[in-house]
């Protein structure tokens, strides 16, 4: 057990499990937008997969890997307009047409890897970039201050989207679309038009989580994020629709996944129950899922269609 | 109009969805307009992943093409193949498909297809089928299995790993502990140990065999226990290639040559030459027997052999070391852990 706990192994364990925080947390934030809106986005997964294939394409192709975050946030876009199209306009049943996103960014994503790449070639990823002066301080400059910019892009992601949804009339329109539809229309605000908005920036987030998965990775392979999109949904549910409280539970997922993996490299967990063990990070989420919402209400309109005069 | 407009979109989104997913089927067969007597030989092959894809699929697939050239091209063996048939269904309609059109030998390149070609063999005498990685033919007398030792690659691997390593750590990332993973893990283990009894192997079985991100987290967290070599086996380990890629450490390969996916740090790979096992089968069936026998490949028959990375500065000594114990493997005198029967 002593061997866990050297500064060595708990920077890694803990910077292992930031980094494997990030592309949950892009794909989460994006969700929160959508369902505080009243929009339930099952398709995540699908999302990120063919965001982090249209990455790792360009970054195969060109090299150059802002061009592929760029073409990752456009197909996000896309999948988002699609999606909202489904949901907003043709009032699809929310989980339902979510899945069928889902298992078409599944299928779609890797019909296009088998056609256009076929043998899985390596990427190179972001750079680690180290923050002048806070890099240097000792054990916190190496856990916080030497990651790439994507894992600082997520993070910062988490005050801005709590700012904008909690101080500025574009979160108040899009807390009213999720609470009240009814009401927002009255004032003259579309909800559709809102929705629509939320829907697309929260996919367009969740292609920018796919391209952060592939980019660290340096791989794109069938069925990349391995569920990653399902766990976003449920973090939001986790963190109360808030963006912080989102952040915790990605971080708490991140964290638990890292520290199994660290255990299990040790010996400490036993091989007879690494397979069990495999399971804790889902569990605690569950077991955490289960407090939480018990605690918080969701959006009263989530996953409601709004018809006018309906 | 509502409720019209959801099953629209649902019918729409999954016929898409069934478009994407459908795995290719290609067969390089013309209509057969030759003579019976001067008919080649046809092989189908159904694999789980695509024939390019750097691994298990890909391994079989070259077999049958290497094979292809040694009866004579195209005029002797015709191949047809369906790939990325990864729902079990969908590749036993093809194992079925390929049987009724009359092919010589039906190859099902997946131990998870085994109950589908216990179910469709019997149907077929006239057919012989061969599946794998197993060592089970259900004792039906057409179909033929075979498997490879790779606990004889992994052995040698490990000597290497040992005797590269200065950290006296080893990393190893399996997926689960079952099979053919097993056999690797459990052969470079005990190559590692017999190099350095005191080496330190660092073991990860992540739990699945598709979690990418998983894979290199484990290689995160054996690096951070002071690994300085690094191997794995099945296709999730691409995550675990890509962290010591970026920590400059040496990498050992298995299933195929992986010195594509980081050309600085593979040091060598098992590579499988299924051609030893698929010649002999088609032998066997030309003479009449149809099936009932199980094959492995290994060192000594030539169907795994280690392929070096010529982009790897390895030591004369190291490389010295790995072809005396391939020698002592093939010889017998060197014994890597073989599996206990019936696992």
């Amino acid at each position: 057990m002593s061997e866990f706990f050297t500064a060595a192994a708990l920077v890694t364990t803990i910077g292992a499990g930031i980094r494997y925080a990030t592309s949950y947390l892009y794909a989460a934030i994006g969700e929160t937008f959508g369902q505080r809106s009243g929009v339930l986005n099952l398709g995540v997964d699908g999302i990120m997969l063919l965001g982090a294939f249209s990455a790792y394409y360009v970054a195969l192709k060109t090299g150059d890997l802002w061009l592929a975050l760029l073409m990752a946030a456009v197909v996000g876009l896309f999948m988002g307009l699609a999606m909202a199209f489904a949901s907003v306009t043709l009032q699809a049943e929310q989980g339902i047409s979510g899945i069928g996103f889902y298992l078409f960014g599944l299928g779609m994503s890797d019909l296009l890897f088998q056609k256009l790449v076929g043998t899985p070639l390596p990427i190179s990823g972001f750079p680690e970039v180290h923050i002048p002066w806070l890099s240097d301080l000792p054990v916190v400059g190496e856990l916080l201050f030497s990651h790439s910019l994507l894992v600082y892009g997520a993070f910062l992601l988490v005050p801005i989207g709590t700012y904008v949804l909690n101080h500025t009339t574009i979160g108040l329109k899009i807390r009213s679309a999720g609470e009240n539809p009814a009401a927002v229309d009255t004032l003259g605000v579309s909800v559709a038009r809102v929705r629509y908005g939320t829907v697309m920036f929260g996919s367009m987030l969740a292609g920018i989580g796919g391209a952060a998965l592939t980019t660290e990775l340096g791989i794109f392979q069938q069925n990349l994020t391995a569920g990653q999109g399902f766990i976003a949904v449920a973090l939001v549910y986790f963190g109360a629709w808030r963006p912080v409280g989102v952040m915790y539970g990605a971080l708490l997922y991140g964290l638990v996944t890292s520290i199994v993996s660290q255990l299990k490299t040790l010996e400490i967990i036993p091989r007879s129950v690494s397979d069990l063990a495999s399971m804790l990070p889902a569990l605690i989420t569950i077991l955490a899922l289960v407090i939480a919402v018990q605690r918080e209400r969701q959006p009263a309109a989530l996953t409601k269609p709004y018809e006018r005069g309906g | 109009m509502r409720r019209l407009s959801t099953i629209g979109i649902v019918v729409l989104v999954f016929a898409l969805v069934a478009t994407a997913c459908g795995g290719g089927t290609t067969t390089t067969t013309a209509p057969g307009t030759t003579t019976p007597s001067a008919e080649p030989f046809k092989v189908a092959m159904v694999a789980p992943s695509a024939v390019n894809d750097l691994a298990f699929s890909q391994s079989m697939y070259d077999a049958l093409l290497a094979v292809q050239q040694q009866m004579g091209g195209e005029s002797a063996m015709q191949i047809a193949y369906s790939d990325n048939l990864f729902v079990v269904d969908d590749a036993a309609a093809a194992i079925r498909d390929y049987a009724n059109e009359g092919y010589d030998l039906v190859i099902a390149h997946g131990s998870q297809f085994g109950s589908s070609l216990q179910e469709i063999a019997p149907d077929y005498p006239d057919t012989a089928f061969a599946w794998g990685t197993a060592g089970d033919t259900f004792g039906l007398p057409n179909v033929f299995a075979y498997e490879a030792a790779s606990e004889e690659g992994g052995y040698v691997e490990g000597v290497m790993a040992a005797a590269l390593s200065t950290s006296g750590v080893l990393g190893v990332i399996g997926p689960v502990e079952v099979g053919d993973a097993k056999r690797y893990v459990d052969g470079f283990k005990a190559g590692a140990e017999a190099q350095n009894s005191a080496i330190d192997v660092k073991v990860n079985y992540t739990g699945s065999f598709s979690d990418v991100a998983l894979a290199a987290t484990a290689a995160n967290t054996e690096i951070a226990a002071g690994a300085d070599v690094l191997t794995g086996t099945a296709q999730m380990v691409t995550g675990a290639v890509g962290v010591a890629k970026e920590d400059s450490i040496p990498w050992f390969g298995t299933q195929a040559d992986q010195t594509a996916l980081a050309p600085s740090i593979v040091v060598a790979s098992q590579v499988y030459h299924w051609e030893v096992v698929i010649s002999q089968i088609i032998d066997l069936i030309q003479q009449g027997t149809m099936g009932g026998e199980s094959f492995v490949i290994n060192l000594s028959n030539g169907g795994e052999a280690i392929a070096y990375n010529p982009d790897y500065t390895l030591s004369s000594d190291v490389k010295q070391l790995a072809e005396d114990t391939i020698a002592g493997i093939s010889d017998g005198s060197i014994n890597p852990p073989r599996p206990a029967a019936g696992s």
